[in-house]
């Protein structure tokens, strides 16, 4: 479901001292919350991601589905669904990004304020899809922004939707503020924004952000291609 | 409704000077139009339109095809008597001549007002680099707007007498027409996961080069 192996709880942070969870867990029934700064941050944020409003093409309709009653995002907190990318944290690319509408999206995650999550959702926005060699089809949105998330599926049900939420509650779960392995948003020396493509005579110019993508080894065995 | 015959001898009979060809689709659709030429165009577009027995009010459809030059092998026999008093022989003569290649611009019309339908017009252009001007249908029927607009950014058909003619799916920038039959996309194939055929014919040029094969192990 995501790029990334599904966290493992983190160790109890220092902050909380060497009491263990059950522990802490005896200290809670008793009234008394024992939390770290960090725990209390990304438990604050994971409960309400708002994620941006904007469709484009029929993978939106799915993620309206999943915003209905039926599914009803809302169970995670993620039902606000922002019209200004100023206010939104999570970017859910759901649809076919065309050539020509590729430099808008990057322009609204540009716009999108730290700390900011992308999921690529369908076979459209990871990779193309069905439409991957078509003459105006961007072959997957992480050419141009980093993606958290990758939900496979044409359309993925909203269930997939909501699991690809999960995922990405577990990661922000266990995101640190300090240290080597802290956040991205935390560390200022990493970009926020990155370059919109501009429309050239033949394809977007450039093509591909290398510092953003490189191209997976090509399946071929050595020696057979 | 009428037939196509009749249609065309009817237009022939009101407008000499042009030329109406009808083209018959041999295929199981049998679906044969109009050829009309580009000159007298919009004027027996309007003669559709308006004649009180077809009023073919409603353009549902306007595309465009891309028809490449095309070499043509023409086989021509011929018998040589043979010098002995033999049976004579037939020697095959080949010439290979040059269709040049042309755009199409096909319209579907139908009549709302007779319920008839549909009688399928062409116009063709000179050529497919710089005589490729058509007369636009807009004026005629108005649903050709957004069409003739795709038609010109695709294939690169310019339609004149269209009061908006810009690109309508690429970008202003974008200099290519993508449907024709030559044109080349990017080369955007760095990473293909399932290539086959021609995807994989591109994406092999992106492949590390192979690596020499291994010594045989003693």
């Amino acid at each position: 479901m995501s790029d990334t192996p599904s966290t493992p709880l983190p160790a109890p942070l220092p902050a909380a001292g060497n009491l263990s969870d059950a522990a802490r867990e005896e200290l809670r029934r008793h009234g008394i919350l024992l939390t770290s700064l960090e725990e209390l941050y990304n438990w604050g944020r994971t409960n309400s991601i708002w994620p941006l409003q904007f469709g484009l093409a029929c993978c939106a309709i799915e993620m309206i589905a999943a915003a209905t009653a039926r599914f009803d995002i809302a169970r995670f907190g993620a039902e606000i669904f922002r019209p200004s990318p100023r206010q939104a944290d999570l970017m859910i690319v759901s649809g076919t990004v065309t050539k020509k509408m590729a430099p808008q999206v990057v322009r609204l995650w540009n716009q999108m304020p730290e700390p900011k999550y992308c999921i690529a959702m369908g076979a459209c926005a990871i990779s193309g899809g069905p439409f991957k060699q078509g003459y105006n089809v961007l072959k997957g949105i992480d050419r141009f922004i980093p993606v958290d998330i990758y939900i496979p599926g044409c359309p993925p049900r909203p269930e997939a939707l909501l699991n690809g939420l999960i995922e990405l509650q577990k990661q922000i779960s266990a995101e640190r503020l300090t240290g080597p392995g802290a956040a991205r948003h935390t560390r200022l020396e990493l970009p926020s924004e990155f370059p919109v493509p501009e429309y050239g005579a033949h394809d977007l110019a450039p093509p591909k952000n290398p510092k953003v993508w490189t191209p997976a080894p090509p399946l071929a065995r050595p020696g057979k291609a | 409704m009428e037939s196509l015959e009749q249609i065309r001898d009817r237009l022939l009979a009101r407008f000499p000077g042009a030329a109406v060809v009808l083209v018959i689709n041999p295929g199981p659709a049998a679906e044969h139009s109009l050829l009309l030429d580009g000159t007298h165009g919009r004027d027996l577009a309007l003669c559709l339109r308006d004649d009180p027995a077809l009023q073919l009010d409603y353009c549902s459809n306007a595309t465009g095809i891309d028809w490449p030059d095309k070499e043509i092998v023409d086989v021509k026999k011929i018998a040589v008597p043979d010098s002995a008093g033999g049976p004579g022989k037939i020697i095959e003569e080949k010439t290979r001549r040059l269709e040049p290649g042309y755009l199409e611009a096909v319209y579907h019309l139908y009549s709302m007002a007779l319920r008839h339908g549909p009688v399928i017009i062409r116009l063709r252009t000179g050529n497919r680099s710089d005589r490729v001007t058509l007369p636009s249908l807009t004026p005629v029927w108005r649903s050709c707007e957004f069409q003739e607009r795709e038609i010109f950014d695709l294939y690169g058909i310019v339609f004149e007498g269209h009061r908006d003619l810009r690109r309508l799916l690429m970008w202003d920038e974008f200099k290519d027409h993508p449907m024709r039959k030559d044109y080349v996309d990017p080369d955007d194939y760095e990473w293909e996961p399932t290539p086959h055929d021609e995807v994989l014919e591109r994406a092999k040029a992106h492949y590390p080069p192979a690596l020499p094969p291994e010594a045989p192990k003693p």
